[in-house]
């Protein structure tokens, strides 16, 4: 079974910015990949390669084997792009869009196919409408459906929940988990990383066009960050515990990896005659692990 | 052709179709104007090839319509994907630069011929017309109307504002078209402007175009043929050429 999509050795350079230098990176079928970096990191630059809006100086890319240069027909008819930016047709309808959008790639009659699209973006009732009367959410669901008319094994989103509204994202979301569930491969660019979290099971973070970390998104979390138990007390906490923890604000942030380890921590905190105050339990998220290795690149090992 | 090229083509007359009253009857107008300006002030002075002015000046009229037509169709609409962003919808799917360049040629040679016929029709009335040798207006409107639109469609691509745009049409297309013979008989300018206009491709696309109707022009049709179809096939090869590259299209 093929990739769905294979990056090899590929580089990129805008002028004297090296927008991709030298990536690498392999996404399964079926997978739920999360691409995440800073603005200006080669996500998109990455994605535009992908989709042949970008041709890449070195390297190559392949769509579910199919070369994006030699092969591209093939590979193009298997890829779904929804693009960062707001981008629509004044001249036509949504409807008229849609059967526009199917016919480029090659399908006449996808009347059904298009209405189940609208249906699960919420469209239907807007399908008659002029792209220009619609609501920016409105649009960028429109983004998606032009993504999604020739049924793509792959979808790329790019993204896609940049400035829009709690209802649309839950929608969308929904939407796209059933297709993934499916059997389509999703990747998606977000800066919203709780977002990320939650829907992906394998995270590749860029900076400076580069491949920083990769791996599953339990791995990473597990690697770069703990759960910690916050607490705000009375008295001194034992010495041997402050020297792994963080103070601020009156609270004290106690790392732990395992459950099991909360008992006895606070057990001897209360042993210590400390009088507890205040206390949460705080889940390793992905923020901090972003955080932690765009600040320290050097020691995330890249597997 | 797949049927990306079909859709594309289609897309893009439906594109001018649904603005029709800016895309066709505005240009109908404008040479409707021309032609009662000028036939009000020359008929009954000027014959040219012993053909009354106005009976001359309507072919002529309906030829620049259909050339500048042309040229308008494809460089407005990629100019205008390209500054909103939605020329993406065409980049993305599977369709070569040779149906790309085909789709959008085509379509601009259909509004050329929808705003020629459109202009002939409100203009007919005003002169006794012949159609001596019909075949030669059809493959000089072709011709012309397929030169244009790819120029259309190197504007387009070659132009990131408006005013780049405006530039190419009017210091390019509106000289050249207007000085290649709509309006007169280039056999009454001095020879040395003979000798100039013997150098604007369009004064044969005109002149050709004009012989379906008289069977008489200042050049031979056949000669008239040649230059244009060695223009038509140079810009071919070039716009190609420009696409194949992915030149400001695909970075």
């Amino acid at each position: 079974m093929s990739a769905a999509i294979r990056i090899q050795q590929v580089s990129k350079c805008f002028g004297s910015t090296q927008a991709l230098d030298r990536v690498d990176l392999e996404v399964d079928q079926g997978e739920f990949f999360g691409l995440l970096g800073p603005n200006g990191a080669g996500k998109t630059t990455l994605i535009s390669a992908l989709a042949g809006l970008v041709r890449a100086a070195a390297g190559s890319l392949s769509v579910m084997g199919h070369d994006v240069q030699s092969d591209y027909r093939a590979a193009r008819r298997h890829l779904g792009v929804v693009p960062q930016e707001l981008v629509f047709d004044p001249f036509f309808t949504v409807r008229e869009s849609l059967k526009i959008q199917s016919g480029y790639f090659g399908i006449g009659d996808n009347d059904s196919w298009i209405d189940e699209i609208l249906e699960n973006l919420g469209l239907t009732a807007k399908a008659n409408a002029n792209m220009r009367m619609l609501s920016g959410g409105m649009k960028r669901r429109v983004l998606v459906a032009q993504a999604l008319v020739h049924r793509p094994p792959v979808i790329v989103l790019d993204e896609p929940t940049a400035g829009v509204d709690v209802e649309l994202r839950q929608t969308l979301w929904a939407f796209i988990r059933r297709l993934n569930e499916e059997g389509h491969t999703i990747v998606l660019t977000t800066h919203y990383l709780e977002e990320a979290e939650s829907l992906c099971g394998r995270i590749a973070m860029l900076q400076s066009g580069r491949v920083v970390a990769l791996d599953t998104t339990a791995r990473l979390l597990r690697r770069f960050s703990t759960h910690t138990l916050r607490l705000r007390s009375h008295g001194e906490i034992p010495a041997d515990l402050v020297r792994g923890a963080a103070q601020s604000g009156g609270w004290w942030s106690l790392p732990f990896d395992n459950f099991e380890e909360v008992e006895p921590l606070l057990a001897r905190i209360r042993a210590a005659g400390c009088r507890i105050d205040d206390l949460e339990i705080g889940k390793p998220d992905l923020e901090e692990v972003f955080i932690r290795v765009m600040q320290g690149q050097a020691e995330a090992p890249v597997n | 052709m797949g049927h990306g090229f079909s859709t594309l083509l289609y897309k893009e007359v439906l594109r001018f179709w649904k603005v029709a009253s800016q895309t066709v009857a505005a240009p109908v107008l404008t040479s409707l104007l021309y032609l009662l300006i000028f036939s009000h002030v020359l008929e009954g002075h000027v014959k040219i090839h012993g053909i009354a002015y106005t009976a001359f000046l309507i072919p002529g009229l309906v030829m620049m319509s259909v050339l500048q037509n042309a040229f308008a169709n494809s460089s407005s609409s990629l100019i205008q994907s390209k500054v909103t962003g939605n020329i993406v919808f065409v980049l993305l799917p599977p369709i070569s630069y040779l149906e790309f360049f085909l789709a959008y040629v085509l379509a601009s040679v259909v509004r050329g011929f929808v705003v020629g016929a459109g202009v002939l029709l409100a203009t007919f009335w005003f002169a006794p017309l012949t159609f001596a040798q019909p075949q030669w207006i059809f493959v000089f409107a072709l011709m012309g109307g397929a030169i244009l639109g790819s120029l259309g469609v190197i504007a387009g691509i070659w132009a990131d504002k408006f005013d780049q745009l405006a530039a190419f049409q009017n210091f390019l297309i509106m000289p050249l078209t207007f000085l290649s013979g709509v309006f007169y008989s280039i056999s009454s300018l001095p020879l040395f402007w003979q000798h100039v206009s013997h150098w604007n491709p369009v004064f044969y696309m005109i002149d050709g175009f004009r012989h379906g109707f008289f069977g008489v022009s200042a050049a031979s049709p056949w000669l008239s043929l040649a230059v244009v179809g060695v223009c038509l096939a140079v810009l071919t090869v070039f716009t190609l050429n420009l696409l194949k590259r992915g030149y400001k299209l695909r970075a």
